[in-house]
């Protein structure tokens, strides 16, 4: 693969000293990726007939992977250009899924085309080189559009709210009541209940710089909040309340989380950065072994279940004469429980932004912030490190007391199941993938890894290159890391590194932050 | 956060008398001793400085009249009022206002909103007023107001660190070697600063420094630190020409 492309480029000074430097760092990595490879991917154990397990070489993968990784590397140093860059990679790895389904199937109408559009991208590469290499071209985008592009993305912030306001409605009119519940529950709400999380973690993390793995805890709190006291309190004591469960225990959720998020605070006050996240981590684990262990508070393992869902306030989304498709005239359907379940998140997500937004502007959020750059700077101008670090722990923690809550009410039934570690993690990778303290990036960052896992189911087709046993969703946590790793490798601080000023004298500048080295703990 | 509001009316205190006054004061760090029993006196409406060697202890004094670590032994008192046990940010309320040591500006907010962050504590009365008077100051930080402070150059972060601490009108300002790592030319611009407000506000300053030459010539007093103890004390100007001073601060050129 290497010598025909090298045969196409034109020729510049140094581009032997070049071309050698890139095969040899090449071969380099394809070595790193043949040792690392060998234990991972060469030897598969399946069981046979017999019972027994036998060892299936799959030499073919470990080939395959080391050539992508060769023509990765040997790109990136012999091409300059970005788009080169892109356009070469992504051609070869085409023609390189093109082989596998050649080799692991036969060579038919799918592996033609995977071979036609590896080579059409490949070509377009060597087009958009040359055009570099003669016109001194480095970007397909001229000034013009680049502004007019600049243009575009101010908008984008309401054109992404007018498009996440008209999501389920947009999806049921393309897919219908059946087809769209997959799209605007496992997509939407889901995506939504993680950006959620995401945003209340922001404050703790993003904002205030102190470092949480046990977020989840507080989302368990919401959750068992509303579930025992939907299911236990309001059943034996105002029973009429029983329609309107959810949005009486919603505050309450949020502020029993609250509650816990100072107690927590507490006896972290006094910790910083590895140990405090330490501590948080042991929280969320004895908040979780007591769900499991107090069977009867809990009901452990078995967790609760028939938990009320959320009605239109007041009317049920039931089959009955007084719910809610016989109220508005409408046939009845599970969908429009779905549909309001997903503007419900949507509406808890937008508070938790704006009340986000807003603090950011007043005295405790700068504090915050102010706590997460310099501490010691911070108590020299008179703040209360006090009281900011627990106002940071009992608002980051009602956020995920409200989005507790939901869950419960969504699910209809929790077990401690639903609040491990990985949860804490998952949430707080979102919250560093998207730039600590960005709203935007924790978006962009839960579209990219919940709604990319979701994706992974959808990916049939790969079966078509890597054979009928493969299964994407099986790659979901070498994705996740590999993801990470990616990511801090390309942009250290997250996807959206860059802090918005919350207040200008003259003018907005872009001074990215991330030419700007964090504050000491 | 309310609680900014509430600051206590301290005593006025008439020039010449003291407004801070340390009293055998002993820190520790862990079991090792820092200060052994320092007794020291800023008065109003002066300069005084404490210049000493690297780990003579001097940066501790500062830090202990902040409460952070706290003394041990002795009594501090700030215009008549004992803060020994007060917390840091109950001290910085009596408008004690500090440029620590290392500047720590916060290197991802703006300019404008780091000196927001010292005005907080006034609640942001007199914020236009006290603004336009650091940019008279400090005419740098005009130019790089909207710019985030960790790109800010040495001097220009050590300008906006004593602007901060300004941002509080504070009666007492504590400056934690000012001239740290700076050119000689920044360094005379933040001392001319320094004098400048000491001269048409009355600001009273308690400086601590290695560059003892710049910090003895600015001050009206001096202190000599070594080892935790006070050693020497006097005017600025007969510390300046004490032999003692001079073999051991001031010798090896400094101009």
């Amino acid at each position: 693969m290497a010598a025909t492309l090298d045969a196409q480029v034109p020729v510049r000074p140094a581009a032997g000293a070049l071309l050698s430097r890139a095969v040899r760092e090449g071969g380099f990595a394809a070595l790193i990726t043949l040792g690392l490879s060998f234990p991972i991917l060469a030897l598969r154990t399946e069981q046979n007939m017999a019972n027994e397990l036998v060892l299936v070489p799959r030499w073919s993968w470990v080939a395959l992977l080391c050539i992508a990784v060769f023509i990765a590397r040997f790109v990136q140093i012999y091409f300059d250009n970005k788009l080169t860059r892109t356009l070469l990679v992504l051609g070869c790895f085409t023609l390189l899924g093109g082989l596998g389904r050649a080799v692991n199937a036969a060579f038919d109408g799918f592996a033609a085309t995977v071979f036609t559009i590896g080579l059409l991208l490949l070509i377009a590469g060597m087009v958009w080189e040359r055009r570099v290499e003669t016109a001194g071209v480095t970007t397909p985008l001229s000034p013009a559009a680049k502004a007019r592009w600049a243009v575009v993305t101010r908008y984008a912030g309401p054109v992404a709210l007018g498009f996440l306001a008209v999501y389920p409605m947009a999806m049921l009119a393309l897919a219908g009541p059946g087809g769209s519940i997959k799209w605007i529950d496992n997509f939407g709400i889901q995506i939504l209940i993680y950006v959620m999380l995401g945003w209340g973690l922001n404050i703790v993390v993003g904002l205030a710089g102190l470092l949480d793995l046990g977020y989840v805890a507080f989302y368990a709190v919401g959750a068992y909040s509303y579930a025992l006291i939907a299911t236990k309190v309001i059943p034996e004591t105002f029973p009429a309340l029983g329609v309107w469960a959810f949005w009486v225990c919603l505050p309450i959720s949020g502020l029993l989380a609250a509650l816990w998020g100072i107690i927590l605070g507490f006896p972290v006050l006094r910790l910083r950065g590895d140990y405090l996240a330490i501590v948080t981590l042991a929280f969320g684990e004895i908040i979780r072994l007591v769900l499991i262990n107090w069977v009867d508070f809990s009901n452990g393992y078995a967790g609760l279940s028939t938990i009320p869902r959320p009605s239109f306030f007041g009317i049920p989304f039931n089959a009955s004469d007084t719910g809610f498709a016989a109220v508005f005239g409408l046939e009845f359907s599970p969908i429009y429980r779905t549909i309001f379940l997903y503007y419900v998140i949507f509406a808890l997500a937008l508070l938790t932004a704006y009340v986000t937004l807003r603090l950011r502007k007043l005295p405790v959020g700068r504090a915050w912030e102010a706590l997460r750059e310099d501490e010691i700077a911070c108590r020299s101008l008179g703040i209360n490190t006090t009281n900011t670090k627990l106002t940071a722990f009992a608002i980051g923690a009602m956020f995920g007391g409200f989005a507790g809550c939901f869950f419960a009410a969504r699910q209809g039934f929790i077990s401690p199941e639903s609040f491990t570690f990985i949860e804490s993690a998952q949430v707080l990778a979102i919250v560093v993938l998207g730039g600590a303290g960005s709203l935007v990036g924790v978006v962009v960052s839960s579209i990219a890894l919940v709604g990319g896992f979701e994706i992974l189911r959808e990916l049939e087709f790969l079966k078509q290159i890597f054979g009928e046993s493969f299964d994407p969703a099986q790659y979901r946590t070498l994705l996740f890391g590999l993801a990470m790793v990616v990511i801090m490798l390309w942009k250290p601080r997250g996807l959206v590194s860059t802090r918005e000023p919350t207040a200008f004298l003259k003018e907005r500048k872009t001074v990215s932050s991330s030419l700007v080295k964090e504050g000491h703990g | 956060m309310s609680a900014l509001a509430t600051d206590a009316p301290a005593a006025i205190i008439a020039p010449g008398q003291p407004l801070l006054t340390v009293r055998g004061v002993k820190t520790y760090y862990g079991n090792i001793i820092a200060l052994k029993g320092v007794d020291l006196d800023v008065n109003q409406g002066e300069i005084v400085t404490i210049i000493g060697a690297n780990g003579a202890g001097k940066s501790t004094l500062m830090m202990t009249v902040f409460g952070s670590p706290r003394a041990r032994e002795g009594r501090i008192t700030f215009a008549g009022t004992d803060i020994t046990q007060m917390p840091t940010h109950e001290i910085a309320r009596l408008r004690i206002s500090q440029s620590p040591e290392g500047r720590r500006v916060f290197p991802r907010m703006t300019v404008y909103e780091n000196l927001q962050m010292g005005a907080s504590i006034n609640n942001f009365a007199h914020f236009d007023e006290d603004l336009a008077r650091m940019f008279t100051l400090f005419p740098r930080l005009k130019e790089r107001v909207d710019q985030r402070g960790g790109t800010l150059s040495g001097g220009e972060q050590q300008m906006l660190a004593i602007a901060r601490a300004l941002m509080a009108r504070p009666k007492l300002l504590l400056l934690d070697e000012p001239s740290l790592g700076l050119a000689p030319l920044i360094v005379k611009q933040i001392f001319d600063a320094i004098r400048e407000l000491n001269r048409s506000e009355g600001l009273t300053v308690f400086l601590v420094e290695q560059n003892a030459y710049h910090a003895l010539k600015l001050a009206h007093r001096g202190y000599v630190m070594v080892n935790g103890v006070i050693t020497m004390s006097g005017t600025g100007r007969a510390l300046l020409a004490d032999p003692q001073v001079r073999a051991a601060y001031l010798e090896g050129g400094h101009h």
